[in-house]
């Protein structure tokens, strides 16, 4: 027993030294958020306010229309989610309980094609959706997220373990493939269409390439977006800038801290030999 | 009864993917070849208003972008960004795999939530905290390192220690995703194994050798192609923290792409980039699939 007390020591203090590192940028992020302007700016820096004000996140509010970027990404991130959830959900149960024809090489196809990079084909798409009108729109920024191999991927991997039996007592009641498909099938799968929610809110949520080529129109910026034009802009602002910074990431950490099990689990899966 | 069932399968099946292939065949196999037709054209910003004003000129972009000292500066710094970069994370992560998986460690799943906590944020707001953190004379990073006794260092504003930086941030806000795989890794490895090891009287640096590496050969596979494929994409974070500076230091090949084809409206110039560095990506993932093939 006494033998395990040092190297017990020693690897608490590399863990809570690793993560002091990791949380720091993020706690001084949330703390200058409160400090009034041009505080941060002072050597040695201050690692609390001197006096807590929530005048920064005043300003984004009053002046700098920030509950409009807000709503855009609520909106993005919850249709894109909604919509991969039906998709991706029917897609991914098909590949691994429905038998037809071709099913094993579209399949294959599909995860060769995790190789290619998504800027390869982001400059014709977005001479088409010019040409659909659909360029600095929100449908625009959403159409990447609607259907994903992966989010297949990760469906067809759970519902392989759905017992064949299931379906068949199903189908001999006489019900359709598509009643089964939502009466049977999806509350089977209900983990996992979660991890997926997560997964396709957060990178939405937090996707900036994409919008920032779709969307011109300021009105219609997506919050990192917008961050990112109001960080040029402001770059002597720090504390302001903090504010946006934590209003942009804050959604994203609670969804995380609520539903991490979920998510956590879907990372783990990706690793899995498919 | 058994064939009308698998008729019955048959179509169900193809109107359950259906939804999916046609939008992944439409928005993205679709763009990619068009992408490809693209790059051997003149498309510029003439042709964005009148696209039949744009002419095929065979290999031309790509000799032009084969010719740009500019992208071959690009290259090169995204060549820097993988080749250290990328070790640099997956050894971050490898070592936090360990700590939270030891099994002295108190309140593991904390410390992998916490560890994990950086990846779920979005990165443009955390770009723009180290950009603050980095600063040479306010911020904290120099603050710490002053306190070392090293002097202030301009990270983002020196073009050597600029593309340094943002490894760094990478490191930072990325190591807990390859930690959470290599956690699964490791708990694949049976327990058997150690205490096999253990009874032969191996240390745990021999331990560690000869069963947790190879045990974990085919995690590091599959966390080396990730980590180089999404490294090659680098782009956001020198666009907020350096805008590709400075003296072109942080300009990356996707950066270019976007420079070219969403600045100046040089769309076939882009297209030419873009596949330029998909050809690079897959001789890359092809290497390391080679590499470990090798070493079994």
């Amino acid at each position: 027993m006494r033998r395990r007390w040092l190297p017990s020591l020693a690897l608490h203090a590399v863990l809570v030294a690793g993560a002091v590192v990791t949380l720091t940028p993020l706690a001084w992020m949330v703390s200058a958020s409160f400090m009034s302007p041009g505080e941060a700016n002072s050597f040695p820096p201050p690692f609390l306010p001197r006096v807590f004000t929530l005048d920064n996140y005043v300003s984004l509010f009053t002046r700098l229309n920030l509950s409009r970027y807000f709503l855009n990404s609520v909106i993005v991130s919850v249709s894109a989610t909604l919509l991969s959830l039906l998709i991706n959900s029917m897609a991914g149960y098909a590949f691994a309980k429905l038998r037809f024809r071709g099913r094993e090489r579209v399949f294959r196809f599909l995860l060769g094609a995790l190789v290619i990079p998504a800027q390869v084909g982001m400059l014709p798409l977005f001479l088409m959706l010019k040409a659909l009108g659909l360029v600095n729109t929100m449908a625009a920024v959403v159409i990447p997220f609607m259907a994903g191999i992966f989010g297949i991927f990760m469906i067809r991997q759970y519902a392989l373990s759905i017992p064949d039996d299931l379906l068949d007592a199903a189908r001999v009641d006489g019900a359709g493939e598509f009643r089964i498909f939502r009466t049977v099938v999806l509350p089977v799968i209900r983990p996992i269409l979660v991890t997926l929610a997560v997964f396709v809110f957060l990178s939405s949520w937090n996707e900036f390439m994409w919008p920032l080529i779709v969307l011109s129109d300021d009105a219609k910026y997506t919050l990192p977006v917008a961050l990112a034009s109001l960080s040029g802009e402001h770059v002597q602002d720090t504390e302001l800038m903090m504010a946006g910074s934590v209003l942009t990431v804050l959604p994203v950490v609670l969804v995380f801290i609520a539903l991490q099990r979920a998510y956590m689990r879907g990372v783990m899966m990706g690793s899995v030999k498919g | 009864m058994k064939s009308a069932g698998e008729g019955r399968q048959h179509r169900a099946g193809w109107a359950f993917v259906a939804p999916a292939l046609t939008l992944i065949g439409v928005f993205f196999f679709l763009p990619v070849l068009a992408g490809l037709v693209l790059s051997f054209t003149d498309f510029d910003i003439y042709a964005i208003g009148r696209p039949d004003v744009a002419r095929f000129v065979g290999v031309r972009n790509y000799a032009q972008v084969l010719t740009n000292p500019l992208f071959w500066q690009a290259l090169f710094n995204t060549f820097y960004f993988v080749i250290v970069g990328g070790p640099l994370s997956v050894l971050a992560s490898l070592v936090a795999a360990m700590l939270v998986s030891a099994r002295l460690a108190r309140f593991p799943g904390l410390f992998r939530s916490i560890f994990f906590m950086p990846v779920v944020t979005t990165l443009v707001a955390v770009a723009i905290v180290w950009r603050y953190l980095y600063h040479p004379q306010y911020g904290l990073l120099n603050w710490a390192l002053g306190l070392a006794g090293i002097g202030p260092v301009d990270w983002l504003g020196n073009p050597h220690t600029a593309m340094l930086g943002i490894i760094l941030m990478a490191v930072w806000k990325n190591f807990g995703y390859n930690m959470l795989i290599f956690v699964a890794g490791l708990q694949s490895i049976p327990e058997e194994l150690y205490e096999a090891a253990a009874l032969d009287g191996a240390s745990p640096w021999q331990r560690f050798v000869h069963v947790t590496l190879p045990g974990l050969a085919p995690t590091f596979l599959f966390v080396g192609v990730m980590t180089m494929l999404g490294n090659f994409q680098l782009f956001s974070e020198p666009y907020v923290m350096t805008q590709g500076g400075p003296l072109r230091a942080t300009t990356t090949v996707v950066l270019l792409m976007y420079e070219e084809g969403f600045r100046w409206w040089r769309m076939g110039m882009a297209a030419a980039i873009a596949f330029v560095l998909f050809v690079i990506m897959l001789g890359g993932t092809l290497l390391q699939m080679r590499l470990a093939r090798e070493r079994r």
